[in-house]
């Protein structure tokens, strides 16, 4: 590991997230419990117990007031964050509109958990894609390392001036959560450094410039504050991409949107995020060895949806199969088919795409299963028809 | 709205970045129902003034009452009627904006 990366710990994505937390040492935490994002708040109550932060940790008494809180206090000026997961985010959805359309740059965990119903607590996507549309930047996390980094990360991107939006970032639940798993953390000064003083644009504090945030917004404006939005969403689409480049220098790693696994010759490739892509590097090894030409797209970026990378990574590819831990009931595939294919519209040369909807409510994603999409890919370059949008794991 | 600003001149999230400015803001054009005030019957009481809840209740001063509600502020009055109903004279009445339809301040802009 790199010099700066030194400390070497045995943690859980949860654990992971709450170091990382502890480190950046924010102004406010407002968090509710719930599975499986609690071993977050727990660590991170424990941390303000004993004064290992300057945290004003508030408890309420629901995920719609903990980002009601998180408002309030990022409206103050302060650096804010929270964590949460399924039900918790879909019912905070309202104000996770409210965070990023007031601009509020908070950093929120999020450990993915299904939506009810019916009531499951293990890990898909179904949560984090209900929020896709927010206007919240979103990071993919493939194990508790990446958990640290990207909540790391996230502070710089949120507070950027260019952007000022929130930032998620995603690991899924259990599996990351819950898992224990060695990893490497910097010295706090290292992290303090890095993340900087947070100088907010507007404070309900400061007296002397008095201000209104959160006013009526009709038919005469609303439409240029979400004009703004977008133009801060593509904003972010190069200050991520600073903000990785530095990083970088402290780990010695490469971060991209989207981070190729034996890419470069790759005829056949899985795009996917969060804890999957761990087993897809695994199985695409497992067809090399075989003189397949297997190779694993993973997302650390999923918004903003940087199309021209994806399509710069998949364009020689002849069959990508993309796996979503989310259905989108009513279309066709899941929301990264939905992103990946139509990314590739303006091109001339597209490989054959397939999706495979996996994992719901926490149902394992095996060895076996991934086999079976490398498999399916070959089919499908050998000419062969394969289902194009199916279900990967589910009994028939 | 093509006098209004561009996306690129206004602030962020939709910040105010003056105070005061809810008098920039017209809500009288919202209004169902007019308060009319018959200056004569006010006893000078001011719970019109006091209760409005937009402060469109003007005064002005009376040798007798010290104060007396005379017109109400049309730019921003809503027409909720609370003036008429806390009036112990009965000296404001509601009235319906069509029957002000010709008249140009009404704040219906």
């Amino acid at each position: 590991m790199n010099a700066k990366l030194k400390i070497r710990k045995v943690l859980s994505g949860a654990q992971a997230a709450a170091e990382a937390m502890r480190q950046i040492d924010p102004d406010v935490v407002a968090v509710y419990p719930i599975t499986p994002q609690t071993p977050i708040a727990m660590q991170f109550a424990e941390f303000v117990n004993e004064k290992k932060v300057h945290t004003e940790m508030i408890r309420v008494e629901s995920e719609h007031s903990a980002m009601s809180a998180c408002v309030g206090s990022a409206a103050a000026g302060a650096r804010t964050m929270t964590a949460t997961s399924s039900n918790g985010l879909a019912l905070m959805t309202e104000v996770v509109y409210i965070a990023s359309s007031t601009r509020l740059p908070i950093v929120m965990n999020l450990a993915d958990r299904a939506l009810s119903g019916p009531i499951n607590i293990h890990g898909d996507h179904s949560d984090a894609m209900l929020v896709r549309d927010a206007s919240w930047i979103m990071l993919a996390s493939e194990n508790a390392q990446d958990v640290y980094e990207n909540t790391i990360m996230a502070v710089r991107i949120a507070e950027h001036k260019d952007v000022l939006l929130p930032v998620m970032i995603l690991q899924d639940g259990f599996i990351t959560s819950h898992s224990a798993e060695t990893m490497y953390l910097f010295e706090d000064e290292t992290v303090k450094d890095f993340i900087g003083e947070y100088n907010p644009k507007y404070s309900l504090l400061r007296t002397e410039q008095p201000i209104t945030i959160g006013p009526l917004d009709l038919f005469d404006y609303y439409f240029e504050h979400k004009r703004q939005q977008i133009e801060a969403m593509e904003n972010a689409k190069r200050v991520i991409k600073e903000v990785f480049d530095q990083f970088s220098k402290l780990t010695g790693k490469t971060y991209n949107y989207f981070e190729g696994y034996k890419t470069d010759d790759a005829e056949f490739i899985i795009v996917t995020m969060n804890s999957s892509v761990g087993t897809a590097k695994f199985v695409a090894d497992e067809f090399r060895k075989k003189g397949v030409k297997a190779g694993v797209v993973k997302i650390r970026v999923f918004r903003p949806f940087m199309d021209e990378e994806i399509v710069k990574l998949l364009k020689d590819a002849k069959v990508v199969a993309v796996l979503d831990r989310a259905a989108s009931f009513g279309s066709n595939g899941g929301p990264i088919f939905h992103d990946v294919r139509s990314a590739f519209y303006e091109s001339e040369k597209k490989p054959k795409m397939l999706n495979y909807i996996y994992g719901l409510g926490g149902r394992e994603l095996s060895v076996e299963m991934l086999k079976k999409v490398y498999s399916d890919m070959v089919k499908v370059n050998e000419g062969i028809k394969v289902e194009q949008i199916q279900c990967l794991g589910v009994r028939d | 709205m093509e006098d209004k600003k561009g996306w690129k001149e206004i602030p962020i999230g939709g910040v105010i970045e003056k105070s005061g400015n809810a008098l920039n803001y017209k809500t009288g054009g919202w209004r169902t129902f007019r308060p009319v005030i018959n200056s004569d019957k006010c006893i000078g009481c001011m719970l019109c003034y006091l209760y409005c809840p937009d402060s469109s209740i003007l005064l002005k001063k009376d040798d007798k009452f010290k104060f007396k509600a005379y017109e109400v502020d049309l730019d921003h009055c809503k027409g909720c009627g609370i003036c008429a109903s806390v009036c112990p004279v009965k000296a404001i009445e509601m009235k319906r904006e069509t029957e002000f339809k010709d008249d140009k301040s009404s704040g219906h802009n």
